[in-house]
C-alpha cells in the first residue's frame, strides 16, 4: 500500500503544514505497514524537495514547471490525481489548508474516493483508518471511517505535531506532466501578501481581541504583544462587525477555526460561537473586566482587569523573559 | 444570467447539539433551524448579481421537507424560486453534491454560488466536488467578485493574504465573509416567499462514501485559575506561561 502525503509549497517554501502532514503520513504508514512518498508541486521545487527528507519520508516526486509559479485548481487536480493513479496510492493526506480544502474534493473525486476534511486524528483500528473530525464548531467529536478503496483526508493545521528535521535529504524524483490550456480554467494571476503577520489558522499563538478593546487604535496594544510573540491577530465578531478589524481575523463558528498552543483573548466575552472556533487551542489566557465572563469557563489562566492597562505590561514582561 | 444558490438548512449557532441514542447521530428534536450563515451571504450575491444584470435566482436545497423553510428564507430574501431535491437516506458530502450535480446539468446556470462551508457538519467540500463533477472550474472562499468583458474576478482568502483568479463562465463558487452583508428579508418579501413555488425533485442517488461510525463530545474543560485582578498580576502569569505551560 502506498500513501501519498502532498507537501504544500508557497514561493519556494514548504509550509509548515507540508512537515505536519508527512510526519502524519509517516505514522500512519507505521501502522499500515505501507509505503509514503511525498508531492510536491510547484515552479523551482526541484531544489527544496529533497529537504522533506528530514521528517523521515525517502522520496519525493516533484513537478516542476514555470507555469506552476501560482496555485491552479484544475492544473493541480489533475498532476496529483495522475501522480496517485501511476503510483497506485491508496490513501492522500493533504494539510485542510486553503490550498489542500480547494484541491483535495477535486482529487477525490477523480479517483473515486471519499473524503474526510478537517480531521484532528487519524488512527488505524482493525485495519481500517479511524478519522476524527470535530464537527458544528467542535461542540461535537465525530469518527468517520471512508468506504471507498481509495481515501482522502485534510489534516487540520497546528493540530497534527511535526517531528524535528532530522537534516536527511530524500530523493527526488522529477516527473513530468501534459497539461494544456484548459487546465488552467481558471487562472491565478496574483497573490496579495499583508503585513507579514502569520495567519490565524498557522499561527502557534494568536493574541485576539474584541468589544473589550474599546477602540479600533487600541489594538495597537495587541498588535504589539502579537509581534513580540511572533503572533497571529484574531478578533471576535463584535470587532469584526464594527469595522475596527478585517473579516480574515474574525475566529468563531462563522470565522476561523483556530487552534494554536496559546490563544490570549482580550475584552471577548466568550459567546458559544467565539469558543466554537478557539476552544481546541493548548492553553488559553483571559483578560477580561468581568469575571463572570464565560470566557473564564475555558481559560486556564485569567486576569480579571482592563485589557488596556494589562496589555502594555505583558507585552513588556514577555520581551524582558524572551531577551528582547 | 441564470444564478443558482445552494443553501443548507442548519441548527443555529446558539444551538446545544445532542447526540441521539443510537451513538452515530445527532438528536435534532427541539433544535431551532436557520439557513446556513455562508449561504445566506451565497444568496445575498445571487440577487446582487441579479439587480446587476437580470436574470433569474434559483435557491436548491438538498435534504428531507424541513429543508423548505430554509428555502422559503432564501424566497423571503428575493431569490425567484425554490427547488427541494429529495433525500432520505444517509447523505454524505458526496451524495449531496451528486444530488445537486443532477440538477445543476439539467438547468446549466452561469454561476452557482455556495457557502465556503455548511456550519453543521463543516467539511467545505460540497462546491469543489460538484465544480469536478460538472467538470467546470471552481474558485473557493470568494472576497470579492468583479465582471469585465465576459470574465469574472474573483478575490478568495489564503493564508495571510488574497489570491485574484480570472476565469470564464460558467462557474462555481463558494463565498466567504467579507463579500457582501446579508439584507434581512422585508415584510413584503416574507408575504410575497409564501406564494412562490418550491419545486421537488427525485434522483437516484448514489450509496455515502464516509461513514460516521461514533460521535462524542469534546473533553470537558475546567476553568483555570485566575492569576489576578490588576496590573500586578501580569509578572506571575508570564511566569507560569514560560515555566508551567511553557508556550512562550
Ligand atoms: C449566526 C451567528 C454567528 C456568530 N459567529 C461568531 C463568530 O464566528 N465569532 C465571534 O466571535 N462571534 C460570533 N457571533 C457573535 C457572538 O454571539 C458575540 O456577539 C460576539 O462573540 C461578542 O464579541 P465580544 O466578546 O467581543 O463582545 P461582548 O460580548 O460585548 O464582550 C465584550 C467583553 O469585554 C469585556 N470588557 C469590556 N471592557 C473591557 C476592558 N477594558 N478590559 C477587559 N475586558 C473588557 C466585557 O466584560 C465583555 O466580557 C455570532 C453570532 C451569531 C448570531
Ligand atoms: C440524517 C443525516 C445523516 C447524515 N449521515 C452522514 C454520513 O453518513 N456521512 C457523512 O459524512 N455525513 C453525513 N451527514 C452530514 C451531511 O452529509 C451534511 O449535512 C452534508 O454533507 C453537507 O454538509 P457538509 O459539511 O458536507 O457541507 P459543506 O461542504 O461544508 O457545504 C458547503 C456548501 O455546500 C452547500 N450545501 C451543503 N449541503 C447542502 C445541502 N444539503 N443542500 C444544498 N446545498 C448544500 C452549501 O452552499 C454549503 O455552504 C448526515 C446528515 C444528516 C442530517
Amino acid at each position: 500500500m502506498k500513501i501519498l502525503a502532498f507537501a504544500e509549497q508557497r514561493e519556494g517554501k514548504f509550509k509548515k503544514t507540508a512537515y505536519e502532514v508527512v510526519t502524519a503520513a509517516i505514522e500512519l504508514s507505521n501502522q499500515l505497514g505501507a509505503e509514503v512518498f511525498a508531492l510536491v508541486i510547484g515552479k523551482n521545487v526541484s531544489g527544496i524537495a529533497s529537504d522533506i527528507g528530514g521528517f523521515g519520508v525517502n522520496r519525493v516526486i516533484a513537478v516542476d514547471r514555470d507555469d506552476l509559479e501560482y496555485y491552479s485548481t484544475t492544473a493541480y487536480t489533475k498532476i496529483v490525481a495522475e501522480i496517485a493513479s501511476r503510483e497506485k496510492a491508496e490513501v492522500l493526506l493533504f494539510a485542510a489548508s486553503q490550498m489542500g480544502k480547494d484541491l483535495a474534493p477535486r482529487v477525490a473525486i477523480k479517483l473515486d474516493a471519499g473524503l474526510a476534511s478537517d480531521c484532528t486524528a487519524l488512527k488505524v483500528e482493525n485495519g481500517n483508518i479511524v478519522a476524527t473530525r470535530p464537527i458544528f464548531a467542535g461542540k461535537i467529536i465525530s469518527d468517520v471511517i471512508i468506504k471507498s478503496n481509495i481515501k482522502v483526508f485534510t489534516l487540520r493545521p497546528n493540530v497534527f505535531t511535526a517531528g524535528s528535521n532530522n537534516g536527511q535529504k530524500a530523493q527526488v524524483e522529477n516527473v513530468t506532466i501534459n497539461l494544456s490550456e484548459g487546465d488552467f480554467i481558471a487562472r491565478v494571476v496574483e497573490t496579495k501578501v499583508g503585513v507579514g503577520r502569520p495567519d490565524v489558522t498557522e499561527a502557534s499563538i494568536i493574541v485576539s481581541g474584541g468589544r473589550g478593546m474599546k477602540a479600533p487604535e487600541n489594538f495597537k496594544l495587541i498588535e504589539e504583544l502579537a509581534d513580540v510573540l511572533g503572533a497571529g491577530v484574531g478578533a471576535s465578531r463584535a470587532a469584526v462587525d464594527a469595522g475596527w478589524r478585517p473579516h480574515d481575523e474574525q475566529v468563531g463558528q462563522t470565522g476561523k477555526t483556530v487552534s494554536p498552543n496559546l490563544y490570549i483573548a482580550c475584552g471577548i466575552s466568550g459567546a458559544i460561537q467565539h469558543l466554537a472556533g478557539m476552544s481546541s487551542s493548548k492553553c488559553i489566557v483571559a483578560i477580561n473586566k468581568d469575571k463572570d465572563a464565560p470566557i473564564f469557563q475555558i481559560a486556564d489562566y485569567g486576569i480579571v482587569g482592563d485589557a488596556l492597562e494589562i496589555l502594555p505590561e505583558l507585552t513588556k514582561e514577555i520581551k524582558m523573559i524572551l531577551g528582547k | 444570467m441564470k444564478i443558482v444558490t445552494c443553501v443548507n438548512h442548519v441548527p443555529d449557532t446558539e444551538a446545544k447539539i445532542k447526540i441521539a441514542s443510537d451513538g452515530k447521530s445527532v438528536d435534532t428534536s427541539g433544535l431551532n433551524f436557520i439557513l446556513s450563515p455562508y449561504d445566506e451571504i451565497a444568496v445575498e450575491q445571487g440577487l446582487r448579481l441579479k439587480e446587476k444584470f437580470g436574470g433569474e435566482v434559483v435557491a436548491v436545497s438538498v435534504g428531507p421537507d424541513a429543508n423548505k423553510e430554509t428555502l422559503r428564507k432564501a424566497l423571503a430574501m428575493g431569490a425567484d424560486k425554490a427547488v427541494l431535491i429529495k433525500t432520505n437516506n444517509l447523505c454524505d458530502s458526496f451524495v449531496v453534491a451528486e444530488a445537486l450535480k443532477n440538477y445543476l446539468k439539467e438547468i446549466n446556470p452561469d454561476i452557482v454560488l455556495f457557502g465556503k462551508q455548511s456550519i453543521d457538519y463543516d467539511n467545505a467540500q460540497v462546491p469543489s466536488l460538484v465544480a469536478e463533477m460538472l467538470n467546470l472550474p471552481s474558485v473557493t472562499t470568494v472576497v470579492k467578485m468583479d465582471f469585465e468583458n465576459n470574465q469574472i474576478i474573483c478575490e478568495r482568502e489564503i493564508e495571510g493574504g488574497h489570491e485574484k483568479v480570472v476565469s470564464q463562465l460558467p462557474i462555481i463558487i463558494s463565498v466567504q465573509k467579507g463579500l457582501c452583508e446579508p439584507r434581512y428579508p422585508t415584510l413584503k418579501g416574507i408575504m410575497a416567499s409564501k406564494s412562490k413555488p418550491i419545486e421537488e425533485k427525485n434522483y437516484n442517488l448514489p450509496e455515502h462514501k464516509v461513514e460516521i461510525v461514533a460521535l462524542r463530545l469534546p473533553p470537558s474543560k475546567s476553568a483555570g485559575k485566575i492569576v489576578g485582578t490588576d496590573v500586578s498580576a501580569v509578572k506571575e502569569l508570564v511566569r507560569l506561561l514560560h515555566e508551567e505551560a511553557k508556550v512562550i
